[in-house]
């Protein structure tokens, strides 16, 4: 497609994304979109039920239906039929018990849709119903029903503590102790593209699975065990995915269709989640529960932090206890606070299955804690912003688990750039004009955003880039992209380097057998550490370029040429060579260059934390405008302001991209996404009752990135992924609280909830 | 049973199943991929084609319903190598992300200014309401539209 001149990229400068052409062409081939003349359909029969012993699973008169391919059981499973990057504790086809409503108990394949959907519902099942455990603290009481009867610790999967300074005897020594329960709901991550893939058996009987994950090269590890195959007979293909946010991180859709491909004599067969089969089947950000407690001097100095968090990673483990890990290592949020006890429990139940969404468990522990500052705040009669300046965490300084910060840490550049921002200065006027029967309040918080895999965890890349025949670059990312643009960050860095524009890039997305490992589309780390890897492996290829180009130009010197858009020009001379004539010099083998690159991570007080510190972190502050409607109690978010230190910025339209949308998606988590699960059974079961913001729902949002640069970046970036998101919730609630001088504790803060808060208020203020 | 209509400026006649619907018309039987399905039920708009220049939500409607009518889909829009107008500034303005509400957001665009060639913001928010898009925070689609209405209005 032709977009008119194109002119080379350059760090810092914005360059529309290489992928959106085809993408709003609807050429763009996503894992949903693969067809074939002769294919299968295969999908799958769902408990329904949260808990239970699974007797027996009935498939015969499903079996007997016309156009039934075969109707596949835990029996059929050759491998462990066990799934998990942890514990490994998730059947791929449901064997001796049924944890929650949403696991599978049969695979089906069929001819088409119709028989699929036909033999689905003619599948029964006998089981024995358990009683179930829905709620974290009954959960680790005595006597509870258990979710893994041979999990060591029952329900209990992971006990994390941290105790820093004087521990919760420094309460002691405080002026001010404020405390509070918060609580926050399992969130659906409700990406456009539900759960979808094509697979089959190849002329060599290799697994090609072409699927949506965000973890091609873990997958294949797991799958292999667990279908009884060899590794090296699994391809994973992931073409771009349609919003991921988290969701698509570890086995889902992938093992199901595998073994579906194993059971069709070799002809391909599709999967496509429905949404309803999406919201029931695919992990959900963890519920939380957190008591808090925060001591203060009298100046606002935090002296004391006593944290006791429960996290619902429901029927398995996945990569529950790291989500609450992360949650506990960001416990403090942005500050300096020398005395802390933070005790988190991540514990089974029957609900729904917890994993990642972009935030991790940080999204969680915000929320609290950037509302306890506003209450210590409210008490001491300090503004809410001068509190944060005073007690803001500095390079040098240790941050809440007691880890020295030795990276780029700007949270006090956020909040200087917060304060002079005209949203922060005209704030008082923008309340004053408040309509008859509205209320407007102001609200802001800090947050930070570990960056990368926790230390013991090796977080690393292969970057592999090609200069082809024809005189084109070839990026062969192994990394995943869900929609946040990373690989076509990659071109950009390396366009930057090579004084290329967009038109000489090829990006092939992962696949395991082309491009090379570099772990999973997650932790704001894809462009970090594929980034770096990139860079090595793009100044080895310039020069191999430059060398080869001198043969082109008698008698001059590499360090004379340049390369220009399409080839290769003499500084001073006007010859210009083709990138094409120049590329025809390459032999095979010198064509492709390839880096690796490992992120630095933490070397002392590995053992302060779960899997180890982090210590890259990015940080931000937020700004939100709230007006109430006092008849309604309906919140509306008018203004948005976010001031973040991701380091240097690449492409300011790809960050602020990230940073608008991690904003609306904290903006739903606020005020209406609640992914309700009663007795095991949820209602919030599709888009129509499960709400997230429409166009109407989110404001214009301003974005702010404060000039900081992380000396380890590429080109001086740090992750911006995840960060914005955990800023809506308290900035909201203490807009909310500002506004009215009510404080929900929960969220989503919903009309009804405020309006209920309004009429206890009003019961209490009348005189008796 | 079969129907004619016009898809993307071409006449097509074809046998469907009384009970089928237009997104799997589209997608399976015409090879036609680029509209998405995000629900099936009417609530996330990734499949919005024009009808006779309307848009509408081909996981709705059934292929029958197509008889006599004028179809354009995402793959359509382009006038072969030249992105429309519409596309153009989503490229441009970074509307673009995972990409999957795109197609419908972007058809949905085209009905917004063929009704209204120079929408305010909030009309602009109000029109793609019945899109949901997961990625962006709509920020940047609503500054692409506004941008596309200016493009064409130039």
């Amino acid at each position: 497609m032709k977009r008119g001149k194109q002119v080379p990229f350059r760090i810092g400068t914005t360059t529309p994304r290489c992928d959106a052409c085809t993408k709003v062409t609807g050429q763009e081939k996503y894992a949903a979109d693969y067809y074939g003349d002769h294919f299968f359909w295969a999908g799958v029969k769902r408990a329904g039920t949260p808990h239970g012993k699974l007797l027996k699973v009935n498939t015969e008169d499903a079996k007997r239906l016309k156009g039934v391919v075969a109707v596949l059981t835990s029996e059929d499973v050759a491998g462990s039929n066990r799934v998990g990057i942890i514990r490994g504790d998730q059947p791929v086809l449901a064997d001796k018990k049924i944890c929650y409503a949403g696991d599978p108990l049969a695979l089906v394949i069929a001819e088409n849709k119709e028989a699929l959907q036909a033999a689905v519902g003619f599948i029964t099942f006998d089981h024995e119903p358990l009683p179930g455990v829905f709620d974290v603290e009954e959960a680790l009481k005595k006597g509870a029903p258990l979710v893994h009867e041979d999990s060591p610790e029952g329900n209990l999967l992971r006990l994390v503590s941290v105790e820093t300074g004087k521990g919760a005897s420094a309460f002691d020594e405080c002026d001010v102790i404020v405390e509070g329960v918060f609580q926050t709901p399992f969130q659906e991550h409700a990406y456009l593209e539900t759960e979808a893939g094509w697979a089959y058996l190849d002329d060599s009987e290799q697994l090609v699975v072409v699927t949506t994950t965000q973890t091609p090269f873990r997958d294949r590890n797991e799958m292999a065990p667990a279908l009884g195959i060899d590794v090296e007979k699994i391809r994973v293909i992931v073409p771009y995915l349609g919003g991921a946010f988290g969701g698509k991180d570890g086995i889902a859709i992938q093992c199901l269709l595998g073994l579906a491909a194993l059971h069709t004599g070799g002809v391909p067969v599709k999967m496509w989640w429905g949404r309803e089969e999406s919201f029931l089947a695919s992990t959900k950000r963890l519920s939380a529960r957190m008591r808090y407690r925060l001591g203060v001097k009298r100046d606002g100095t935090f002296h004391a932090l006593e944290c006791r968090a429960y996290f619902d990673t429901g029927a398995y483990a996945g990569l529950g206890e790291t989500v609450m890990t992360l949650g506990l290592e960001h416990a403090g949020s942005a500050y300096r606070i020398p005395n802390v006890s933070i005790e988190g429990s991540c514990v089974y139940t029957n609900n729904t299955v917890g994993g990642p969404f972009r935030g991790f468990g940080v999204t969680q522990v915000t929320a609290a804690m950037e509302q306890v500052i506003d209450m210590a705040a409210q008490r001491l009669s300090i503004d809410p912003l001068a509190i944060r300046r005073s007690n803001a965490l500095e390079k040098g300084d240790k941050n809440c688990i007691g880890v020295t910060l030795t990276h780029s840490t700007g949270i006090k550049k956020c909040l200087a750039a917060l304060s002079e921002h005209p949203l922060w200065r005209e704030k008082e006027g923008w309340k004053m004009k408040a309509e008859q029967f509205k209320k407007r309040g102001v609200g802001i918080a800090c947050m930070a955003h570990a960056m990368g895999y926790p230390a013991v965890v090796p977080d690393f890349a292969n970057a592999k880039i090609e200069f082809t025949g024809e005189g084109r670059f070839r990026i062969y990312a192994g990394i995943v992209d869900m929609g946040q643009g990373n690989t076509s960050t990659y071109a950009h860095i390396a366009g930057a380097m090579l004084g290329q524009d967009t038109s000489v890039f090829e990006l092939v997305q992962p696949d395991t057998e082309r491009t090379l490992p570099s772990g999973s589309s997650s932790a704001s780390r894809t462009t970090y550490v594929y980034g770096n890897a990139l860079i090595i492996a793009v100044e080895d290829l310039k020069k191999r370029i430059l060398d080869k180009a001198l043969h082109l130009f008698c008698s001059a010197q590499a360090e004379e040429l340049m390369l220009v858009p399409g080839g290769i020009r003499h500084r001073e001379g006007k010859k210009k060579v083709s990138l094409r004539k120049v590329a025809g010099l390459f032999d095979e083998p010198e064509r492709t260059c390839t880096a690796h690159f490992r992120s630095p991570a933490a070397t002392e007080m590995l053992d302060r934390i779960y899997l180890g510190p982090h210590i890259i972190f990015s940080y931000a502050a937020h700004l939100s405008y709230v007006e109430i409607d006092m008849l309604t109690g309906c919140a509306e978010v008018i203004g948005y302001l976010a001031v973040t230190d991701a380091g240097n910025v690449i492409n300011p339209q790809a960050y602020e991209q990230q940073i608008q949308g991690g904003i609306a998606q904290g903006i739903g988590f606020a005020l209406s996404e609640d992914y309700k699960v009663a007795n095991g059974h949820t209602d919030t079961n599709n888009l129509a009752t499960y709400i997230i913001p429409t166009a109407m729902d989110v404001p214009d949002m301003m974005s702010v990135a404060v000039d900081n640069v992380e000396e380890t970046g590429p080109f001086g970036m740090k992750g911006i992924g995840e960060i914005s998101i955990s800023g809506p919730v308290p900035a909201i609630a203490n807009a909310v609280a500002d506004a009215c001088g009510i404080r929900i504790g929960r969220n989503p803060i919903t009309a009804e909830n405020i309006f209920q808060a309004l009429q206890k208020q009003d019961d209490q203020e009348k005189p008796r | 049973m079969k129907i004619s209509f016009v898809l993307n400026g071409k006449k097509k006649t074809t046998d469907v199943e009384p009970d089928m619907r237009v997104i799997d018309l589209l997608r399976e039987h015409l090879h036609l991929t680029g509209t998405k399905e995000g629900c099936g039920s009417g609530e996330c708009g990734a499949c919005a084609i024009l009808v006779d220049g309307e848009s509408r939500l081909s996981c709705l409607m059934l292929a029958a319903q197509l008889e006599g009518k004028k179809i354009t889909t995402i793959e359509g829009l382009s006038k072969g190598k030249r992105l429309h107008p519409v596309q153009k500034a989503f490229v441009e303005n970074g509307a673009v992300q995972c990409g999957f509400c795109t197609p419908g957001m972007v058809m949905t665009s085209v009905d917004i200014l063929s009704r209204n060639p120079d929408p305010s913001r909030d009309e602009i928010r109000e029109g793609i309401s019945g899109n949901l898009c997961r990625c962006t925070g709509y920020q940047k689609i609503v500054d692409a539209i506004e941008y596309a209405a200016k493009d064409k209005n130039r």
